[in-house]
């Protein structure tokens, strides 16, 4: 037993303990974005990895064009923000209220953005630059040493939910959000413009999805098939960690990405299998979410 | 007069063969029939129990993947059977892949149902593509060919596309007797008013699972005849395309009706095969999403909905409603 014990390779797990922090933390980015589009307007944007996979494709050619990773982000953040909220404007709000015609609206947008943006950037992978002072390495206990660029986003996926916990919990405008997913008539009747509230929620989201991508462009690629990618692990991010809340989905985020990473490293052929047992015990036991509310 | 119009359509698909070339006899006769098939399947579950399955194509995957792993081994993975024994094994996988499928979203509604059932069906993506132990990862299995019963050879053009004619009608009208049983009803029953079902004594849960698991067997028998005629299966045949493919071919046939799912079928191969005229061949999925867009934009119940209305708007003829599913108006609530 304690020969087993010591057998163990201390280094390669704390490598993929790290490896599954990473992406806990892109997937959170991305879902926290996706779970506060549905919290509040009952939406499940099956667009939400093409909106990923926009802003990642924006970041590169900004951030090529004009040498600055900063802008890059920036840039894809406002792009895929205004693109979120053109979605909700042209095509959602038509259908207010029924979900499952929205979702499928949603699922015909992926479709022709997916291959539009295929004709656009073809099927080569891309890896954007991330700048000089991050692409380093860092010394970490155990591990002996770690990517400076993957630490830095641990530490970015922390500010955005600190950020979006402070924003919804703290401000006027998260006070209205969380008024509209409790009560979203009563909001209206309270003289709130509750479709400029929808469209604001949605860009905030999207714009979330577009960060992300450009975040995981830089520390992963960004390539065709990316958007499948990022729209199943936030499906499975917020049906573990109940839909609409964004603490339920820094949980599902960790869970998912971490049974991920550790089943690929360890048992490389049923790698899956793991997110996908998470999935069913999560339903079987709350079908609502780990903190979601009944519906 | 009920019966003019099957009559018509099925003298229509007898004399088919005759009139075609081999290539709208195969790749447009015989892969609307096979695809449909795995599209009636959706199209049951969604018109009689109100559960829309994004996981029916994975389904058809598993009776597929079971074809190719017991009639066409490749380098080392499958193990050779007889192909009646094969083809049982390949339509009872894909049943209890469906009753599986069935018990994880059976608490669901709407459009949980759709998300969970898109995340089995992604899951069943990514083990094919990892899993080299009965999946062959990324190649799949290839030179997957149907059996040669009494010296007729089931994968030559005419006995194949005839097979397709009997294997999908047998769906068809087994979904339209299903629906007329006390379990049918049963389960329109559940769409409708779970809450009153369950207060008469039906275990819903149960009903739920088992339509899954019919959805299954029928989905089981569309993915038998896919691989026939594609002859390889591999990572890409269930992957978020074809997944979404089959949906996009129900809801533009009108996903109210068991025709509409071979209406859905037939439009979307033949969009699939002349894209190229209308545009470039690469941007097909440009094409059928602006579509399929267009169709949920305007026609929720699809095609057959546009027909249907248009029809009783020309004549005054409201059709009797025949336990057919209830307008699709209503489905998304």
């Amino acid at each position: 037993m304690i020969e087993t014990l010591a057998d163990i390779n201390w280094r390669l797990f704390a490598i993929v303990t790290l490896n599954g922090l990473t992406l806990a933390s892109l997937y959170f980015i991305v879902a926290s974005g996706f779970s506060l589009i549905f919290g509040l307007m009952r939406v499940v944007n099956m667009a939400h990895g093409s909106l990923y996979l926009l802003g990642a494709y924006v970041g590169f050619e900004v951030s090529e064009a004009t040498g600055s990773w900063i802008l890059g982000i920036l840039a894809a953040g406002v792009v895929v923000a205004a693109a979120g909220a053109a979605l909700q404007v042209s095509i959602l709000s038509w259908m207010q209220g029924q979900d499952l015609r929205q979702a499928l609206a949603t699922i015909g947008v992926s479709i022709v953005a997916a291959d539009l943006m295929l004709a656009q950037w073809g099927g080569s992978a891309y890896q954007i630059a991330l700048p000089e002072a991050v692409s380093t390495f860092v010394p970490v206990p155990v591990a002996g040493r770690y990517a400076m660029a993957r630490l830095m986003l641990i530490g970015f996926a922390l500010v955005i939910g600190v950020a979006l916990w402070l924003i919804l919990n703290r401000t006027r405008i998260g006070m209205l959000i969380r008024a509209g997913v409790d009560d979203r008539r009563m909001l209206e009747a309270m003289g709130v413009n509750v479709p400029l509230v929808f469209v604001g929620v949605f860009a905030i989201g999207a714009g979330l999805a577009g960060m992300a991508g450009v975040i995981g462009g830089s520390v992963l690629s960004v390539s065709p098939g990316e958007d499948a990618r990022y729209l199943l692990s936030s499906l499975i991010v917020v049906i573990v960690g109940g839909m609409g809340s964004i603490p339920g989905a820094a949980i599902g985020a960790l869970l998912v990405a971490m049974a991920e990473t550790y089943g690929l490293a360890y048992t490389p052929t049923y790698g899956i299998v793991y997110t996908f047992a998470i999935m069913v015990a999560v339903l079987a036991v709350r079908p609502q979410g780990l903190l979601g509310r009944a519906a | 007069m009920r019966w003019i119009l099957p009559l018509a359509v099925i003298a229509l698909l007898l004399v088919y063969p005759f009139v075609v070339n081999s290539f709208w006899l195969v790749q447009i006769g015989g892969r609307t029939l096979g695809f449909g098939t795995i599209v009636l399947s959706l199209v049951f579950l969604t018109a009689y129990t109100g559960m829309l399955s994004l996981a029916q194509m994975s389904v058809a995957g598993v009776a597929g993947y079971a074809t190719a792993y017991f009639t066409a081994p490749t380098s080392g993975v499958g193990l050779l059977l007889p192909w009646p024994l094969a083809l049982i094994l390949a339509l009872g996988l894909a049943t209890v892949a469906g009753l599986l499928i069935g018990l994880v979203a059976v608490r669901t509604r709407g459009i949980y149902t759709l998300m969970i059932t898109l995340a089995v069906a992604m899951a069943f993506y990514f083990l094919t593509l990892q899993n080299y132990d009965l999946f062959n990862g990324y190649t799949g299995f290839n030179n997957v060919q149907p059996p040669v019963i009494l010296g007729l050879d089931l994968g030559a053009n005419l006995p194949f596309y005839y097979m397709s004619v009997v294997l999908a009608a047998a769906c068809y009208f087994g979904v339209r007797h299903v629906v007329r049983t006390p379990f049918g009803l049963a389960l329109q029953g559940l769409r409708d008013e779970p809450d009153r079902l369950r207060a008469l004594g039906y275990n819903v849960p149960l009903l739920r699972v088992l339509a899954f698991g019919l959805a299954g067997f029928i989905a089981g028998i569309g993915g038998i005849l896919n691989i026939w005629l594609n002859a390889s299966i591999s990572p890409g045949s269930v992957a978020l395309n074809p997944v979404i493919d089959v949906l996009m071919a129900g809801v533009l046939g009108g996903i109210g009706h068991p025709i509409g799912a071979y209406i859905g079928a037939f439009v979307f191969t033949v969009v699939d095969n002349f894209a190229i005229d209308f545009i470039a061949r690469e941007r097909f999925n440009t094409l059928i999403g602006l579509i399929f867009l267009a169709i949920v934009l305007f026609s929720p119940d699809g095609l057959t909905g546009l027909v249907h209305r248009a029809w009783t708007r020309g004549t005054g003829w409201a059709r009797r409603n025949d336990g057919d599913a209830r307008e699709t108006d209503d489905i998304g609530k």
